[in-house]
């Protein structure tokens, strides 16, 4: 197999994106018809940077993940269109080979649900040693150390008797720490994390995002955070990309964003974050409706059917613009849900 | 107000097993005497670190697991070696939302038989009138009812949960052990379920254990808060107590490690040093205070650590390391 050459020296191209995914678009074949579940979304992330991703629940960031990963599940789940490029590689075409190389070596992901990515009938240490047997080309008994030794590193109390431990031995926190330890393992280039610390106390969860920090403070590792959790946004992003129905409707650097949200969507989000000084038991801020089917979805601006604003004919069927209104910062221009002042 | 659901020394140890005969060779001490109660009406709040015994005792409570030590109340009777036949009946007003929704959704049914199961089990209303219940509770959780037809994997994780949900209010039960349910949701979904729970807690007089990691929505939700780490519960008091006034040094741990949602506020990640307790084989006395390695620890082997009252309705676990007791 001839190996694709590796990226150029990055100090020469500091700038170049590690990754950058241009109008992608990821649909299912389903029994009542295809549905569209990434709609043409645009974003980058360079070594050494953090890249979030918010929205609501159902918009697509799993699948987005997914697609980067080539592991969507077949044969449902399919790229439509667009580009995914990592490094000097177009990932959309990309054989299986190459992924298999790619996966686990240079890409890390994390999957949001330890259970649907651990094998429940094999044992933590066969599986984390895997990684380190395929891609590092180790022998069984120094994989079994390197295992110890990242699942030490994750936090896992007791390592060397959890390794002989099946899933479903251990609490959800310490799945998704082993998980956590077979993305990091083999020092990716890119990790992908979907929602890697909702399972974890907060104090586990500082530790988690310290040990991520470091290992890209160490080896200019990028990083794209997929999480409902504002404040690890907030205290880890550089840049954050808020996704609604498919469809990216907001990008901006993490200070922008939060001190200057633009569309509606972004704004009704931020207003519902948890916080510590509301009256207990009141009513909560919400978004009010739900976000429709992917097959009712409309095709113009998604956020119509939710927003304060009634929209007009007009923008719940043309696609709204998407554009930069300063520096680093993107809105879709749907005129009821983008009214700068 | 009487206690709903109240358990008393609850111990839940897992054999490990080892060696080439796969003998029992340690104890994993899961839930290591645990003594707490719920009343009618009432949220308790669950914070801990992860690991440390909180699905296992919530699974206790329901039964799923049969403990190994102590006792376990509901509704009057004692439910703690209670066979599956008598416990029946309990189960309908005493449900449990899963953490792991892959764990608890069958991949081969539609979401419509998961969340009528219940009324199967319990025989009740014909098919006709299932299926329109089934509607209904969907729609109650955010999703439409056309859902029904769907299986598991053609949903997001967020929307698994809802269906998780959806199944555990189907029989208005009176209880719901609560594991991590609104972890998955985007925050304004999230405020609709919480919403939701209470506005069933206040129509229905519903109780819930609410187990949970952000400690912005348990403090929202919760009348009392508990914190357990390692299999114990090292402070209990209500919400505003616990927040404006910890007395245990995890607690004020966990509350300066909360993140805040400002990004022109950061600081070092704030962390805890020390090696993770493991519950195979957890430390002689205050278990906190050995992870800190406080100079203090030693004084606590050997010592009463029962639960104290420091003020009214506040129990702290005393040590001369962690709560200067
Ligand atoms: N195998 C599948 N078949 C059909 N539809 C699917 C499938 N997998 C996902 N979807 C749909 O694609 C959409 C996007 O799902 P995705 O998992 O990316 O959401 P998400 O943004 O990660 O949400 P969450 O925050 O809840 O994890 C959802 O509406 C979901 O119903
Ligand atoms: N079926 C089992 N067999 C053996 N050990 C188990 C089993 N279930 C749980 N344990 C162990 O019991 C301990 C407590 O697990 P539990 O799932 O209750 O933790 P938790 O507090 O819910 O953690 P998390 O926040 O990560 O979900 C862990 O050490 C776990 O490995
Ligand atoms: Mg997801
Ligand atoms: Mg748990």
């Amino acid at each position: 197999m001839i190996r694709p050459c590796r990226f150029p020296d990055p100090t020469l191209f500091p700038y170049m994106p590690l990754l950058e995914v241009t109008d992608l678009r990821t649909g299912f074949d389903t029994d009542y018809g295809r549905v569209v579940a990434v709609d043409g979304v645009d974003f980058s992330v360079e070594r050494n940077k953090t890249l979030g991703i918010v929205g609501e629940s159902g918009c697509g960031k799993s699948v987005t993940a997914l697609s980067v990963m080539q592991l969507l599940p077949r044969p449902a789940g399919n790229i439509l269109g667009g580009s995914i490029q990592f490094k000097d590689r177009e990932l959309v075409e990309a054989t299986p080979d190459v992924m298999v190389d790619v996966r686990g070596d240079e890409i890390g992901m994390i999957f949001q649900e330890p259970m649907t990515a651990l094998n429940p009938v094999q044992k933590i240490g066969r599986q984390v040693s895997e990684v380190f047997i395929l891609h590092k080309k180790m022998d069984k008994a120094t994989a079994r150390e390197a295992s110890i030794d990242i699942l030490e590193k994750v936090g896992i109390p007791s390592p060397e008797i959890r390794i002989d431990e099946y899933p479903h031995q251990l609490s959800g926190g310490m799945r998704q720490r082993v998980m956590i330890a077979m993305a990091l393992g083999c020092k990716p280039d890119l990790l992908i994390a979907d929602e890697p610390t909702t399972a974890l106390d907060v104090t586990v969860q500082a530790q988690i995002l310290k040990l991520i920090s470091d290992l890209q403070a160490e080896m200019g590792m990028a990083v794209i955070l997929i999480t409902h959790d504002l404040g690890v946004i907030a205290e880890t992003c550089d840049e954050v990309v808020v996704m609604y129905g498919g469809r990216i409707v907001e990008r901006a650097p993490v200070l922008e964003l939060f001190a200057n949200p633009q569309h509606a969507y972004t704004k009704g989000l931020l207003r519902s974050i948890p916080r510590l000084d509301r009256k207990r038991k009141t009513k909560l801020p919400t978004i009010e409706g739900n976000v429709p089917s992917l097959d009712k979805m409309p095709s113009g601006c998604r956020f119509s059917t939710r927003a304060d604003i009634e929209h007009d004919e007009a923008s719940i069927t043309n696609r709204p613009a998407y554009g930069e209104i300063s520096p680093g910062h993107w809105v879709e221009k749907c005129p009821y849900c983008y009214q700068p002042d | 107000m009487k206690p709903l659901l109240s358990v008393e020394n609850l111990k839940m140890h897992f054999p490990v097993k080892g060696g080439v005969f796969l003998r029992s060779v340690a104890s994993c001490k899961a839930v290591d005497g645990v003594s707490l109660m719920i009343h009618e009406g009432e949220t308790l709040g669950l914070v801990g670190e992860s690991g440390c015994g909180k699905s296992t005792l919530g699974k206790c409570m329901v039964r799923l697991l049969e403990p190994t030590g102590g006792r376990v109340d509901y509704d009057g009777s004692d439910i703690t070696h209670m066979k599956r036949h008598d416990l029946l009946p309990k189960r309908r007003d005493l449900q449990m939302i899963f953490q792991d929704p892959a764990e608890s959704l069958n991949p081969r049914h539609t979401i419509g038989e998961i969340v009528s199961e219940p009324f199967i089990i319990h025989g009740i209303g014909d098919r006709q009138e299932r299926l329109a219940k089934v509607g209904e509770l969907l729609e109650k959780v955010g999703l439409s009812a056309s859902a029904a037809e769907k299986f598991p994997f053609e949903f997001s994780g967020g929307q698994r949960q809802r269906i998780g949900i959806a199944r555990a209010i189907a029989l208005n039960p009176k209880m719901i052990i609560c594991d991590e349910p609104v972890s998955a949701l985007d925050v304004s979904v999230q405020s609709q379920v919480l919403n939701l729970m209470m506005d069933l807690q206040s129509d229905l007089g519903l109780s819930y254990l609410f187990i949970a990691h952000d400690l912005a929505v348990v403090r929202h939700v919760s009348d009392r808060v508990a914190i357990m780490y390692l299999g114990k519960i090292m402070e209990i008091a209500d919400a505003d107590a616990i927040y404006e006034n910890p007395r245990h040094a995890y607690t004020k741990a966990l509350i300066s490690a909360i993140p805040i949602p400002d990004p022109t506020k950061r600081e070092d990640p704030r962390f805890l040093e020390g090696d993770v307790p493991s519950p195979i084989n957890p430390p002689e006395g205050c278990a906190f205070g050995h992870r800190m390695d406080h100079p203090k620890w030693k004084e606590s082997v050997g010592m009463d650590l029962a639960l104290r009252e420091v003020g009214p309705g506040h129990w702290v676990q005393p040590c001369p390391c962690c709560t200067n007791l």
